[in-house]
């Protein structure tokens, strides 16, 4: 019997975004690459992302945003992670996200933030690079 | 061991980060789980067990969200396991159940769980059972498994639920003589979802057909019942017939159900335990490995290897008895 850890992950729209395509095409290269994709839908609230995270004990949060509220909603999930102990999973961010916001999201907890051109491969090997613990 | 005991204290409580942490040791790392599981176990046996099935795109999800906000109404504590299929590929899963759930993702006497069912076949994954008893330990007065898309052999909720709903949808039209061997044996309440579709009378007939022509004269007759669960029409009809089914049980059968359950779970732990052991002495020994070199010379088959593989060991217990 397999006692490998599989690495499971949500892939969540949070706000009033209805551009999903690129969110599946994402949570579809994560199933591809082995791992556990739990998709949320559209119109997420931090809140349900979150209590989503905790309850299907995640390793990854990936938070896709083209609605440009990034600044004002990605702080409300990490903050919201915080205060419910969850510190051990890493948050992605991709979409239509500005470089020059991206200093101020990796201050908040946001371990890296993936643009439009990014290869699935590249998020793929960062997912497994920084989940590979114990 | 300490966190064993955190975890199962949490659980006990009723804590949700507890109760997602313990389904995760559970589907990782079995034998350490079962050490969880044996201290949760005296407090079982309190939730009603709800199984959902029936074949892919029926509706299964977005009914159990309809049939989750009456539960709320009544003020009951809800736990919810949604199983998908792993890709035999890749070992990867899309679970995407919540979809239809997320309304109540935020309730906190709510916890879902979405699970992949790791390539097990019947419809579950190998960890769904015990994930089960974690939720009924956690105080969930009511535990809903949502079956994988499930056609005539995902039958294995029976072992599982108290009361197994079969979800249809009209349209499937040929589909339910295609699933009437498995499927149709096994629900206690028939619902036939998306209702407002043409045609749902007619299926709402075909089961009721069906159903009559069952030889065996068994004190329920499982009600057919029509919901078109986008709408929440039949929803409170369908938690009816549930809670009937549930006064039934502890009426007539509850005792012998529970003895028939216990006797499966009994009998399939003794075997996997049996097998996992022998294969893994086997396999230290590189007795396995020396047999598999023979069948691919072809100087032996796999199952004469088997028997004399297990002839020594059969002997010395036969000769104990």
């Amino acid at each position: 019997m397999s006692t490998k850890r599989k690495i499971r992950i949500v892939v969540a729209k949070p706000g009033l975004d209805s551009h999903d395509r690129g969110a599946k095409v994402i949570a579809r290269a994560f199933r591809d690459a082995g791992m556990e994709v739990i998709y949320t839908g559209l119109w997420q609230t931090p809140e349900q992302i979150v209590e989503t995270a905790l309850q299907e004990d995640v390793d990854v949060v990936a938070l896709s945003i083209l609605s440009g509220a990034h600044m004002t909603l990605f702080p409300k999930i990490t903050k919201l992670m915080k205060q419910k102990g969850l510190n051990d999973i890493l948050v992605l961010g991709g979409g239509v996200i500005p470089d020059e916001d991206i200093p101020a999201l990796k201050k908040i907890g946001i371990a890296e933030v993936f643009g439009p051109d990014t290869p699935t491969s590249t998020i793929i090997k960062f997912i497994k690079k920084h989940t590979q613990k114990t | 061991m300490n966190q064993i005991k955190q975890l199962v204290e949490g659980v006990l409580k009723g804590n949700h980060r507890s109760i997602a942490k313990t389904i995760t040791l559970i589907e990782n790392n079995p034998t350490e789980a079962q050490k969880a599981v044996s201290k949760l176990y005296p407090h079982t046996g309190k939730a009603h067990i709800i199984g959902i099935t029936g074949p892919t795109g029926s509706g299964k999800s977005t009914l159990i969200e309809k049939l989750v906000k009456e539960l709320r109404r009544k003020r009951k504590r809800v736990g919810i396991i949604a199983v998908d299929p792993s890709s035999p590929f890749t070992g990867g899963a899309f679970l995407g159940d919540r979809i239809r759930m997320q309304k109540l993702s935020t309730d906190k006497e709510v916890f879902i769980r979405s699970m992949a069912t790791r390539n097990s076949p019947g419809g579950l994954a190998r960890a769904t059972k015990d994930a089960v008893k974690v939720l009924d330990a956690s105080g969930k007065d009511i535990v809903i498994v949502e079956t994988v898309g499930a056609g005539q052999s995902e039958v294995d909720i029976i072992k599982i639920a108290h009361t197994v709903v079969v979800v249809l949808a009209p349209g499937l039209g040929d589909d339910i003589q295609a699933i009437k061997a498995g499927m149709m044996e096994i629900g206690d309440i028939f619902v036939v979802n998306k209702a407002d579709r043409e045609n749902a009378d007619e299926a709402v007939i075909d089961i009721e057909t069906m159903l009559n022509m069952s030889s065996e004269k068994e004190k329920w007759r499982p009600p057919v019942i029509k919901t078109t669960a986008t709408k929440d029409e039949g929803t409170t009809e369908l938690l009816n017939h549930i809670n009937q089914h549930m006064k039934y049980l502890k009426k007539e059968g509850f005792d012998t159900q529970r003895r028939q359950k216990a006797e499966t779970e009994l009998v399939e732990a003794i075997k996997q335990k049996t097998t996992d052991s022998i294969i893994d002495e086997l396999r230290r020994k590189g007795e396995l490995e020396k047999l598999i070199e023979k069948i691919l010379a072809k100087e032996t088959d796999p199952y004469s290897a088997a028997d004399t593989l297990l002839e020594e060991r059969l002997k010395r217990f036969k000769t104990r008895q």
